[in-house]
């Protein structure tokens, strides 16, 4: 009885629920002075136009929705809409120009403090940061497209950015020219998914102290680094391409003190370095394809514990770099396209260990210049010589039972 | 001295040594091809191929086809012809004929895949370049190998001896160096050593055209800083030049002075 007067009251409220139509020209044009009329459970309808309104502040639970994309303009001097309501939907609009500040975070939307809100289908251009929570929850980032024009790295800022929040989705986002394209400090629990972040100045994806969260299925392509996870525990990666992060001091995927996640299933094609990894333990990384990277893995010696498993590597100038003079991680079952051995009972695995530290690779981690002999007759010699009688690469770096076929 | 340029070239031309040169490259560039169809990934491999074994083949014919020619050079030394435009014409003739074989064996496949139409374009004629190079160099070492030791055995030993040295001994002393130096910054001293030998300079000059340039790092970025402008190019083609000049030069003194 009483979960019907519930669903009642509920049904009652949604159907006093107005609609207030802004539209440019007519009585009511600006956002601001619907949002003051506007009640909890409204919905404001913006009409196709262009819309010069800054500081529009969302302090009830009403939804925001753009008629084709209306285009709302903070004309450079400040921040755009900021949420101080629980339940807010914003849909459909196209943000654009949100100056740069050296002093406050101005956003294209901030959320502040809130929770059960959607932020979905709108466009952000040129906004210093695109869309920025600040200890908010349950929220859900949906398919927006964030391209900024940042040009410095010190005087622009993220397209996605999260600081202490807990259980968001950020799904099907499109980020480029930005800072980092998505980063989060602080965030829990949350899931990043299908998200394509492209050309942004530092890193497509950026963790930092933040816990048990996943992403799965997005791209990153061409950012000064793929995905940085730093000083977090339990993420999970998986699914995900990085493709053509690459430069001088380039990486695909950047680790750096980070505890128990998994890597799997990723793709690394053509990137300076695919997984450089420091301080990290207890790391599973499985069937991931490493595609003609520069280093597939640069491996420091203060990583320990982790598990290298059902990794194809291909054609990466170097498959395995390490810095110490042991190494405590395992390699095993992984398929290496310089492996050159012979199977011979037919079990699928080679029947000589694999290993996958060339001598010419420990030459370059320990003199920087040597690199430029890469390709030289005499490296060859050397490879090849140090491979045949192991001295410098330490003794138990190897893959016991490297595939014979790349794992499908 | 084209007559005699002419006479080694059309000589060449039946030899059979020059069609089985242009096969060589014919297949080794057709099967790489075949095998992977990324034209930058070839070229990579073709590079090493080129910077190994151009100097080595080079090296070979070049002293071989002195050997075998020397009978002739003497009669035609015994006519009213200058020494230098007998033995220039020879060695052009030479250096001709191989540079025909390795574009026609390498130009060919990858015209069959399209490179004409690729961005790799500039990269393939950058790799065609170092390797006529290359041909030009080693041959003008042979000649000189060959003109200074009468002795067939000591000319072929000396020939694989400079090879050896240029092609694995310089890097091997190189990267010695690097190692003890390890804590000066030796990117500019590297540029500077890279550019006294034709092989190395070879390999760099390809390299820093190809993407993989980026491995390179710091040490890359410094010669892309050298090579990638235009100066840095003429710098490196004029030491390339040098190379072919230098021994040329002075086998042409060698056989000038030397008692046939």
């Amino acid at each position: 009885m009483i979960r019907l007067t519930f669903i009642a009251i509920l049904l009652s409220t949604s159907l006093l629920a107005d609609t207030l139509n802004v539209v440019p020209g007519s009585k009511l044009e600006s956002i601001k002075v619907a949002l003051n009329l506007a009640r909890a459970g409204d919905v404001i309808q913006i009409a196709p136009g262009l819309y010069q309104e800054g500081q529009i502040i969302v302090d009830k639970a009403v939804t925001l929705l753009g008629i084709q994309y209306p285009i709302i303009d903070g004309s450079n001097e400040s921040e755009i809409i900021t949420v101080k309501a629980n339940g807010v939907t914003i849909r459909g609009l196209q943000i654009q120009n949100v100056g740069t500040s050296y002093t406050e975070d101005r956003a294209g939307i901030k959320l502040d403090g809130v929770s059960d809100c959607v932020i979905q289908d709108n466009r952000l251009y040129n906004c210093f940061f695109g869309i920025y929570l600040k200890r908010s929850n349950d929220t859900r980032i949906i398919n927006n497209e964030i391209i900024g024009e940042a040009r410095f790295e010190m005087s622009s800022g993220n397209a996605i950015h999260l600081w202490y929040c807990k259980n968001i989705s950020i799904v099907g986002n499109t980020v480029s020219h930005h800072r980092d394209g998505i980063y989060l400090e602080f965030v829990d629990e949350s899931f990043i998914s299908g998200n394509t972040s492209t050309n942004n100045l530092r890193y497509g994806l950026h963790f930092m102290f933040s816990d048990r969260d996943e992403y799965t299925h997005n791209v990153f392509k061409a950012n000064g680094a793929g995905a940085a996870v730093m000083f977090s525990r339990d993420i999970i990666m998986r699914n995900n391409l990085f493709e053509n992060n690459w430069g001088t001091a380039s990486y695909a995927l950047l680790l750096k003190e980070i505890y128990d996640g998994e890597i799997t299933s990723n793709t690394f094609k053509t990137n300076t370095v695919g997984i450089y990894a420091e301080s990290v333990n207890r790391l599973l990384i499985k069937n991931n394809d490493f595609k003609a990277n520069g280093w597939a893995l640069k491996i420091m010696g203060s990583c320990m514990d982790n598990k290298f498993t059902a990794n194809n590597f291909y054609t990466n100038t170097f498959d395995l770099t390490t810095s110490g003079k042991s190494d405590y991680n395992t390699y095993t079952g992984n398929y290496w396209s310089e492996y050159t051995g012979y199977d011979l009972d037919k079990n699928g695995y080679g029947d000589v260990p694999y290993r996958p530290v060339k001598m010419f690779s420990y030459l370059v981690a320990n003199v920087d210049a040597s690199i430029i002999l890469l390709r030289s007759l005499f490296i060859d010699i050397l490879n090849f010589a140090e491979k045949v009688t192991p001295v410098f690469i330490p003794e138990g770096l190897v893959d016991p039972n490297p595939l014979m076929k790349p794992r499908p | 001295m084209i007559k005699t340029l002419k006479y080694s070239f059309y000589d060449l031309a039946r030899s059979n040594w020059t069609y089985l040169y242009m096969l060589f490259y014919l297949l080794t560039a057709l099967s790489l091809l075949f095998l992977s169809n990324d034209l930058s990934r070839v070229i990579v491999s073709l590079m090493n191929i080129i910077i190994v074994l151009t100097p080595l083949i080079g090296m070979m014919l070049g002293t071989m086809y002195y050997y075998n020619t020397r009978d002739f050079a003497e009669l035609l030394l015994a006519q009213p012809i200058q020494r230098k435009s007998v033995f220039l014409g020879q060695y052009l003739g030479l250096s001709l004929s191989m540079t025909l074989s390795f574009l026609v064996g390498l130009g060919i496949p990858f015209i069959i895949y399209g490179v004409l139409v690729s961005s790799e374009v500039w990269n393939f004629s950058m790799l065609l370049l170092v390797g006529v190079l290359l041909t030009l160099v080693f041959a003008a070492l042979a000649f000189l190998v060959a003109a200074m030791f009468e002795n067939k055995i000591k000319g072929f030993g000396v020939a694989i001896v400079v090879w050896l040295s240029l092609a694995v001994v310089y890097d091997g002393l190189f990267l010695l160096a690097m190692m003890l130096f390890e804590s000066y910054p030796l990117e500019n001293a590297a540029l500077g050593i890279t550019l006294l030998n034709p092989i190395d300079l070879s390999r760099i000059l390809i390299m820093l055209k190809l993407d993989i340039s980026a491995l390179l790092g710091y040490t890359g970025a410094v010669f892309n800083k050298f090579f990638g402008t235009s100066l840095g190019l003429l710098v490196s083609l004029g030491a390339l030049s040098l190379w072919v000049l230098a021994p040329l030069g002075l086998f042409l003194r060698v056989v000038k002075h030397k008692d046939f």
